[in-house]
């Protein structure tokens, strides 16, 4: 879906990007973490077509950004930080405009209106003029004027950025939504709102690439370790800390911590250097204990954003 | 093609809620009047033919409709980037000739209808006095000539800069120029007066659309500055949208 080759950006002499390579997979949520200045903004700004990089490759679905520029643009949905709204326009017809500045035909534009009105429950200001709205309904303005055109890629710039709890956690359940039908980029300082929206997380520091991957992904690499959330009921006649030793004993795993006891029912946390899930399960099994809960569990986001940014400082 | 009928639908909605638009408008008609009055019916009009009236009518609306033009045509791309809508524009499929053209022919269509709202004037003259309609008709070709080439100017100023205040300097300051291309042609030597003369924005060219006479040159001339001007703004806009 996306493709980035040694991507620089220079404003003047100061460097703001790069060099930035990675790729992208159609589907989805990416998330782009990074502390203010970090280049989030500068790098979606690339991608949305409104920034030309100083050097490197961009591409988008298989197009060129530099040498068809608008080709992409049909492909792309932008939200920037600030929603670029017309304010002597009513909602209606401010999306109407930009239905067809992206390409939908007179025919087709009204009906579109109407269900992305829906999608981002905007009908009911269908026809307030957009200085009118709350700072909330001006960033659905600005989301539904970028899925306006149904585009591939969706192009979010802090979306979130002003937004009180309440709005945060609907326009969160929004991009959820919207993931079903698009690739979502998202960029953020807010921790929380990437690790509950993104599949994926992008780390950005002074204008470098400094991790990828999902969460449990990056938290691996960093820490060299995977952690491991085990639920088991004690077979009969087994006490819990003969479930604790037999655990601890068994290849692969480094440590072994209970978090939580309930009678039979213990919850423990299970450190391994891979992804031992599969093996840690059948032994269990085999030697009468019921496994109720396997999955990984990632240190917290906002941890390993810190450790990263550590590492990179010292 | 579609996003220039996009943009110049925008554009005209936007300066007919603008407060800005009614404002030029009824300024130019009040000036237009006032002039009309002092100027073309002034002391010495009973000594002069009606034909001379009716050019000192399109003399004086000129000068007006260079203003206008001026006036509403710097807000046309500085706004959307005071705004920030700018990056709407820049990220949608839409050709930076279609942005430039679109609004160019909003302001345009605007200023014609401010111009056409001054015909009353000429009416008078052609009901009590003797002039041809033709030469009505040359006369607001003229003016509409006059005015698109002087937006176009002012389309380019707007092109280059975010502010306003800069976009209308530099608008004002090449449309100046090249009315001063005019008297200074009267004071230089050939072959540089010919060149002036040829350059300048109003006096020879202008001269011709007062009286009623239609010359291709001139015709040519503005359609020319107009296309220059319009094809700078583009260039600009090309090279702004990938800064």
């Amino acid at each position: 879906m996306i493709q980035l080759t040694e991507v620089r950006k220079y404003f003047g002499e100061k460097r703001a990007l790069g060099p930035v390579s990675f790729e992208i997979e159609p589907g989805g949520a990416v998330g782009f973490l990074g502390l203010n200045g970090a280049g989030k903004t500068t790098l979606l700004r690339i991608l949305a077509t409104d920034l030309h990089p100083s050097a490197g490759e961009v591409e988008i679905g298989g197009v060129s950004v530099a040498a068809n520029p608008h080709e992409v643009r049909k492909r792309i949905g932008y939200l920037p930080e600030t929603p670029p709204l017309y304010r002597d326009m009513a909602v209606g017809e401010y999306l109407k405009f930009v239905g067809q500045i992206k390409g939908l035909s007179l025919d087709s534009v009204d009906e579109r209106i109407r269900e992305v009105e829906e999608y981002t429950q905007l009908t009911p200001v269908h026809d307030e003029f957009t200085q009118n709205l709350s700072h909330g309904y001006r960033q659905r303005v600005g989301i539904a004027q970028a899925i306006i055109h149904k585009p591939e890629l969706l192009i979010l710039d802090e979306p979130t950025k002003g937004l009180d709890p309440v709005q945060v956690l609907e326009l969160r359940g929004l991009i959820m939504r919207l993931k079903e039908e698009h690739t979502i980029l998202v960029s953020s300082h807010v921790l929380t709102e990437i690790s509950q929206t993104c599949d994926q997380v992008f780390v950005l520091n002074q204008g470098e690439l400094i991790a990828s991957g999902s969460e449990d992904e990056i938290s691996a690499n960093l820490t060299g370790t995977y952690r491991i959330i085990l639920g088991a009921r004690v077979a009969p006649d087994t006490r819990a800390e003969d479930l604790i030793q037999f655990v601890r004993k068994l290849p692969d795993i480094t440590s072994v911590e209970m978090v939580q006891q309930d009678g039979q029912l213990l919850t423990l946390s299970v450190e391994s250097p891979s992804d031992c899930r599969g093996s840690l399960s059948s032994s269990l099994v085999k030697s009468g204990h019921d496994v109720v809960r396997l999955e990984l569990g990632s240190n917290e986001l906002e941890n390993l954003f810190v450790e990263l940014l550590g590492q990179k400082v010292s | 093609m579609n996003g220039l009928r996009v943009i110049f639908q925008r554009e005209i909605n936007a300066y007919l809620r603008s407060s800005v638009g009614y404002v030029v408008a009824a300024t130019v008609l009040m000036l237009n009047g006032l002039l009309f009055y002092t100027q073309a019916l002034g002391p010495e009009a009973e000594a002069r033919v009606s034909g001379q009236v009716l050019a000192i009518f399109f003399y004086t609306a000129s000068g007006l409709t260079v203003i206008a033009s001026l006036v509403l045509s710097v807000r046309l791309i500085a706004e959307e980037r005071q705004l920030g809508t700018q990056v709407l524009l820049n990220t949608s499929p839409v050709r930076d000739w279609e942005i430039v053209v679109g609004k160019f022919l909003a302001a345009l269509l605007f200023i014609t209808g401010i111009t056409l709202t001054t015909l009353y004037m000429p009416l008078m003259i052609l009901v009590n006095g003797k002039v041809s309609i033709t030469q009505i008709l040359v006369g607001y070709s003229g003016l509409v000539l006059l005015g698109a080439a002087v937006l176009a100017i002012g389309v380019f100023a707007t092109s280059l800069t975010r502010s306003q205040l800069v976009a209308s300097a530099v608008g004002a300051g090449i449309t100046a120029v090249m009315f001063l291309f005019w008297p200074l042609s009267t004071v230089v030597d050939p072959p540089m007066s010919r060149v002036l003369s040829a350059l300048a924005l109003h006096g020879r060219h202008f001269s011709g659309f007062q009286q009623g006479l239609l010359h291709t040159r001139d015709v040519f001339y503005y359609l020319a500055v107009t296309y220059f001007f319009l094809l700078l703004a583009t260039k600009v806009l090309e090279a702004k949208r990938w800064e």
